[in-house]
């Protein structure tokens, strides 16, 4: 720590007005897009909400700790195959199905994780992508699961009188509510000790272990809870479309989660929520221009990276905040 | 039919399946060759490789289709892909070399959707016919009675005299070891006054033919699509965490092990399970776990040497 200099971390900022407007105007529009009945705009936001918890989580592991992953698609897929598989033997509570479903993800993030990080760098990358394209070949194979066409979920996850999924609106606030949990929550454990142990190691892994830490177990810990929350996305993910496939594991999935988390700002975890909502709305009005968006899509992702970072929390603070 | 009979069958149906496994090894091997020798001079992440293979097979089976010569299809696609590699070198991945991995994998992520989607936009999303150019079509017989085909048994016999020539050139020329030396201490051959980035260049744009090269090669028995160096790419990656950072030796020994174990596991690995559990349930866990095989091959190998099994350099550099 620097004694007399600004620390950045110091005290509780509050919420970056950004992150409000976007989370509060989201459930006014969902709001108003319900009572204009534009079902397709309510279902594109709810995939925008999901989409940036799993953004979040990933910028736990990338921005706040600076490992790079390139296989957090994994995670996606392990929380909706586990609903999907359930809900097809008949398991439709989603008291049964989520908790499972969490439990799932994070054991296959320590595994892959504990296994990962005993490398670094590039490494670290060409390895999370393997395994994850690993779980890409074997949720193929599961041909009793629909295999490669993917497995049709008929009954969303049901909570008894609790809340209904299955109402548009309701699993639209149940995804907003926990992408507001995820933010405000994280935002915490960035500010904790743990987040600081987390940050310092990847500034210089040298010195906070010679301080004492553990920097493994710190980063394990990181990669679980990442993992964990990205599968939770996946089982909201999997409820939001009533189907899963191999393709949510694909890894042009774990590359636009990463792409989403540096187009909103990297480490600023509010700027993964921004870069979600700009990916999917990015995506939808290219889309409509073209078909083939990704011919658009890739030299723009070419050009923020090199044109220089901070992502669009970085454009926003050195337009309008202070510098 | 005899026991005996059924006996040689199965030594049949074995020795075809090594034949197919370290074919895809070397196949393998042609595309990771060249990138972990880039990597191992500077430690940079380049996931437009894969497309590089594509390239290679696109031009492979334009040419093979309008010439059907086979000298000219094994000219032309690599010569493309070596092109279109220093095209991406000098307009992007220069930019990316003392940037931080991030940037490399998200700006090369970028170049390959837009490869990616050139290419179904060129060529559209079926798969193209890539015919086995006239002067190799033609099989070769087993002992035993079964046939093999000679392209396969061309790929593997030009892969290892490539894997032989690189091996020469690495270890006798100068090139070669100012190769080796960089992926020892690039910082140091930078101050004793060699270009590291002409090093680089020509490292890369051998590394592009010979993915390209090896796209052609794969062009008659692989579905020719937009994307199809992605998957190519990945298990080259799988590859040199086996073999170890910037060693042709190791991308070698890792190639055919990650070849025979995919292609071995598939074939019998499902009839294996079935002497334990009853076969409708080995026909459900075989394919799953021939499918996860070589990427658990790599999790032994991070366990027991996370270096790699031969790097280039030993750790504690």
């Amino acid at each position: 720590m620097t004694r007399g200099g600004a620390d950045p971390l110091a005290g509780r900022p509050p919420v970056p007005w950004i992150c409000l407007v976007l989370l509060g105007g989201t459930a006014i529009a969902l709001v108003l897009l319900e009572a204009a009945e534009h079902p397709y705009y309510v279902k594109l936001l709810n995939r925008a909400l999901i989409l940036a918890l799993a953004a979040l989580a990933l910028d736990l592991v990338v921005g706040v700790a600076g490992l790079v992953s390139l296989g957090h698609a994994a995670f996606l897929g392990v929380g909706a195959y586990t609903v999907g598989i359930m809900a097809e033997h008949g398991l439709t509570s989603g008291f049964l199905q989520w908790p499972v479903a969490l439990v799932a993800s994070a054991a296959v993030a320590a595994v892959i994780g504990w296994l990962s990080l005993r490398t670094r760098g590039a490494h670290f990358i060409m390895i999370t992508l393997a395994f994850a394209q690993m779980l890409f070949f074997v949720a193929i194979s599961l041909s009793r699961y629909g295999g490669d066409d993917g497995l049709t979920i008929w009954t969303r996850s049901e909570f008894g009188a609790l809340v209904s999924l299955s109402d548009r609106l309701g699993l639209a606030w149940v995804s907003l509510g926990i992408l507001t949990l995820a933010y405000l929550g994280l935002r915490r454990l960035e500010r904790s000790r743990f987040g600081r142990v987390l940050r310092g190691a990847r500034d210089n892994e040298r010195r906070v272990a010679t301080l004492g830490f553990a920097v493994e177990r710190y980063r394990l810990a990181a990669f679980v809870l990442s993992g964990t929350l990205t599968g939770l996305a996946g089982v909201l993910l999997a409820n939001l479309t009533e189907f899963v496939s191999p393709a949510y594991m694909s890894w042009q999935r774990s590359g636009e989660l990463l792409a989403m988390v540096v187009l909103g700002g990297l480490g600023t975890l509010h700027g993964a929520i921004l870069g979600a909502f700009a990916f999917v709305l990015l995506e939808e009005a290219l889309s409509s221009l073209t078909t083939h968006w990704a011919l658009l899509f890739g030299p723009l992702l070419v050009l923020v990276v090199l044109a220089g970072r901070g992502g669009l929390v970085g454009l926003l603070a050195g337009r309008w905040g202070p510098k | 039919m005899s026991r005996e009979r059924a006996a040689v069958l199965d030594v049949i149906l074995l020795s075809v399946q090594i034949l197919n496994g370290i074919q895809l090894g070397i196949l393998l091997f042609l595309v990771a060759a060249g990138l972990t020798l880039v990597f191992g001079i500077l430690d940079v992440i380049n996931l437009a490789h894969g497309a590089l293979f594509m390239v290679g097979a696109y031009a492979g089976a334009v040419v093979a289709v309008a010439s059907g010569s086979l000298a000219l299809t094994i000219l032309v696609a690599p010569a493309a892909a070596l092109v279109v590699g220093v095209l991406l070198d000098r307009l992007v991945l220069r930019f990316l070399y003392d940037r931080g991995h991030l940037d490399q994998v998200l700006a090369t992520f970028g170049l390959l959707l837009f490869l990616n989607e050139a290419v179904r936009v060129t060529f559209g999303s079926a798969a193209r016919p890539f015919p086995v150019p006239e002067l190799l079509d033609w099989s070769v017989s087993l002992p035993g009675g079964a046939s093999y085909p000679a392209w396969r048994i061309a790929i593997i016999a030009v892969g290892l005299a490539l894997a032989l020539a690189m091996f020469l050139i690495i270890a006798g020329t100068r090139a070669g070891m100012l190769v080796r030396a960089a992926s020892t201490n690039a910082g140091m051959l930078e101050l004793l006054g060699i270009d590291i980035h002409r090093l680089l260049l020509g490292t890369f744009g051998i590394g592009a033919a010979l993915a390209g090269f090896a796209g052609a090669m794969a062009g008659p028995i692989a579905a020719i699509q937009p994307g199809m160096g992605d998957h190519i790419l990945i298990l080259a990656f799988v590859v040199i965490v086996i073999g170890g950072t910037g060693s042709v030796q190791g991308a070698l020994l890792g190639s055919l092990l990650v070849g025979l174990c995919d292609t071995l596991g598939r074939a019998f690995l499902t009839d294996g399970i079935r002497l334990l559990l009853p076969p409708a349930a080995a026909n459900e866990i075989g394919p799953a776990i021939a499918s996860m095989l070589m990427y658990l091959v790599m999790a032994v190998v991070l366990l027991v040497r996370p270096e790699g099994l031969l790097p280039a350099r030993r750790p504690g550099r």
